[in-house]
């Protein structure tokens, strides 16, 4: 054998057991994500950033001398896989807390694990019933269906846009709207005209917009992830329908406007902050921190950074502080995970407390309007 | 204006309809070529649109030249299928040929996902977006390229198979496979122009319904259901029959969509679906045939 070759094995083999023997041993952090399967277009962004954010953080010398170590583990969008990889995490891996699952349901699968285990869990999806009513360990980063759903019937309130059919997708993230859509009119003075849902998978929903034009309504609310959306935004366009049409934050990327085309002009969604981020004021608190996500992920794996990604980067933080104020033990990293306040992530502004897990306020949101191609913040 | 809406409805059936119509001709020439059902129908649609979006974009081609290649491209995807997975198999009983298809619709879509990602992704309209309005209903210039191909097609298919050697050869092979061989027919051969076939016929259906629907690696699925049942409807006849039985589907979805509740939109397509399964399994218009027993 090649004596130089020998020698250069014998070295890197050394080195490798050496930094195993003098460096504290890493952090371990497990990850679930649904990078593969229909709810990849969350799953493999946030797996990106998890491993970006880690990267980062370990090359500037890791957490208190300590390097964070990701063990990130596909779930393909199925709520029995989730269950299984948490176990396998918890006790194969020995993680100290858990970031993910993608999904609602897979989130709520997890949940018994994550308490039995007492492991904690940060979600990175946006079902309120995650948090609502609070589990002692489990958090979330992404904001609930209930905050986006506040800022277009504000908007609608003022604008005295009173009568509202909405639309949304038969799906776990249209139905959590749906049921928000329903709870939250009374408050803004809102009447639910018109009630329609569409299949994930369908390509044509002129007859629902057809039953809608029929009706009296002033705006449209449609609920859904793309494509759906951007098939409602063409259909109502062939129709001539002339109502104002509001979208969820389901579609706030620029996929929507890629696939709507000239159909999404004049659209108005609540959007995550990331997505504007370069409009924001300077004053703006999370301005920071949205920039140079939005920087990095482009610089990685360039594509623009979006808001599923900035959950897994505010999660991911979260717990960096977390262990930054002293914790270590997953008791103690849940005890410091709640006592958060004031930090300036990529969904908004986190305070966490005994009370509330999910920690974000209305201002998560801004409302945006898609004109030439491009956003603007609505006023 | 319910006369309106009810125009709408119906225009709008129709022309997913006449998508369905298309891809469930695709489903019944294999069937009545080789007797099985390819449930890898769908995957060709989505490879077209995915083809052609390729050919637009990477390659660079107008949309008048992006579509026969991809189509081409499609047929021959179609041929190496039916040579690697369809043709070795030792004892082709109808069974493993059905779950062979499942399996290879399960494989051309993970390439897929590969190759194209997973997202959606928009091809333009051939010619514009803007809507034409007939009475108090309006449908897209797309529209009208589906239902106008749609109906070339057929007509083309129906050319083909009762005014060719090749297509009556065909034919034969679907009465009775041994006599066909008996007479001189490579059954074998007619076994792969009806896979190349009906593979060309998913691809031109996933390139003109693109622009409206959008395309994306797992768009297959729903719509080879959707042409399944519109073939199932027709009872599996290559001709009008099933054209009848896209359209009648696609026009029963959206009334029931418009109507009754659109939460009830696919369960419509799939209980007419089991209905016909149970009640006329030899579909809607044909007569009951003894061989079928």
């Amino acid at each position: 054998m090649n004596f130089r070759l020998l020698s250069f094995l014998f070295a890197a083999v050394t080195m490798l057991l050496s930094t195993n023997v003098f460096a504290a041993a890493p952090i371990k952090i497990g990850a679930l994500f649904a990078v593969t399967g229909p709810a990849a277009f969350l799953g493999e962004p946030e797996r990106n950033t998890a491993k970006m954010i880690v990267d980062e953080i370990n090359k500037a010398g890791g957490v208190k001398g300590r390097k964070l170590e990701l063990v990130s583990y596909d779930t393909a969008g199925d709520a029995t896989k989730a269950v299984q990889l948490a176990t396998k995490l918890i006790k194969d891996d020995k993680v100290v807390a858990i970031i993910g699952p993608s999904t609602t349901g897979e989130t709520m699968a997890v949940i018994p694990v994550a308490e039995k285990e007492q492991i904690p869990l940060i979600s990175c999806s946006a079902g309120s019933k995650i948090t609502d009513p609070v589990k002692k360990w489990v958090f979330k980063t992404a904001q609930n269906d209930s905050l986006a759903v506040g800022r277009i019937y504000e908007y609608l309130q003022k604008h005295k846009q009173t009568n509202v059919a909405i639309l949304t997708v038969s799906d776990g993230f249209g139905a959590s709207g749906r049921e928000q859509l329903k709870a939250q009119a009374a408050k803004y003075g809102i009447k639910i005209v018109s009630d329609d849902t569409y299949g994930p998978k369908d390509t044509d929903m002129t007859a629902q917009l057809t039953k809608i034009r029929g009706s009296n309504a002033q705006a449209i609310i449609c609920w859904g992830t793309n494509p759906g959306p951007a098939v409602v935004a063409k259909n109502a366009r062939q129709l001539g329908v002339k109502t104002p049409l509001f979208m969820s934050h389901g579609v706030s990327s620029k996929k929507f406007i890629e696939l709507a085309g000239d159909a999404a002009e004049g659209v108005k969604l609540p959007s995550g902050k990331v997505l504007v981020s370069d409009l924001l004021p300077k004053s703006e608190s999370q301005k920071k921190a949205l920039v140079s996500f939005v920087k990095d992920y482009q610089n990685h794996y360039k594509a623009e950074g979006d808001h599923f990604g900035g959950h897994a980067w505010d999660a991911v933080m979260l717990l960096k502080n977390a262990i930054e104020r002293g914790a270590e033990t997953p008791s103690s990293i849940r005890d410091q995970l709640e006592k958060t306040r004031n930090f300036f992530g990529i969904g908004g502004t986190f305070n966490y407390s005994a009370q509330d897990h999910a920690g974000l306020g209305k201002d998560a949101f801004v409302l945006v309007e898609i004109k030439n191609k491009d956003w603007v913040i609505v006023k | 204006m319910q006369f309106d809406q009810i125009l709408q409805y119906t225009l709008s059936g129709l022309s997913t309809g006449a998508i369905y119509a298309l891809i469930g001709i695709g489903f019944s020439i294999i069937y009545n070529a080789t007797g099985i059902i390819n449930f890898a129908q769908g995957e060709f649609v989505m490879l077209g649109g995915l083809l052609t979006l390729s050919c637009l974009d990477l390659l660079k081609l107008p949309i008048w030249a992006a579509i026969p290649c991809a189509v081409a491209v499609s047929t021959l995807a179609g041929l190496l299928f039916e040579r690697l997975a369809i043709r070795p198999l030792r004892q082709p009983t109808p069974i493993n040929l059905v779950i062979i298809t499942i399996g290879g619709s399960i494989l051309i879509r993970g390439m897929a996902m590969l190759i194209w990602g997973k997202d959606t992704h928009a091809i333009p309209s051939f010619s514009g977006d803007d809507p034409i309005a007939i009475g108090g209903a309006t449908i897209l210039p797309q529209h009208l390229w589906i239902l106008a191909i749609t109906v070339v097609i057929i007509v083309i298919n129906k050319f083909y198979f009762y005014h060719t050697i090749s297509g009556k050869a065909m034919r034969a092979c679907a009465y009775n496979r041994r006599a066909a061989g008996l007479v001189g027919i490579d059954v074998r051969r007619m076994v792969l122009f009806s896979f190349m076939i009906s593979s060309a016929m998913g691809a031109v259906a996933g390139i003109i319904v693109a622009p409206l629907t959008m395309i994306a690696y797992d768009v297959g699925v729903m719509l080879g259901l959707k042409g399944f049942c519109a073939a199932i409807i027709g009872g599996m006849s290559s001709g009008i029959a099933t054209v009848v039985g896209g359209l009648l589907l696609g026009v029963l979805e959206s009334l029931g969509a418009g109507l009754i509740s659109s939460g009830y939109k696919d369960a419509i397509a799939f209980i007419i679906l089991l209905l016909i399964l149970f009640i006329r399994p030899q579909g809607l218009f044909g007569k009951a045939d003894s061989e079928r027993v």
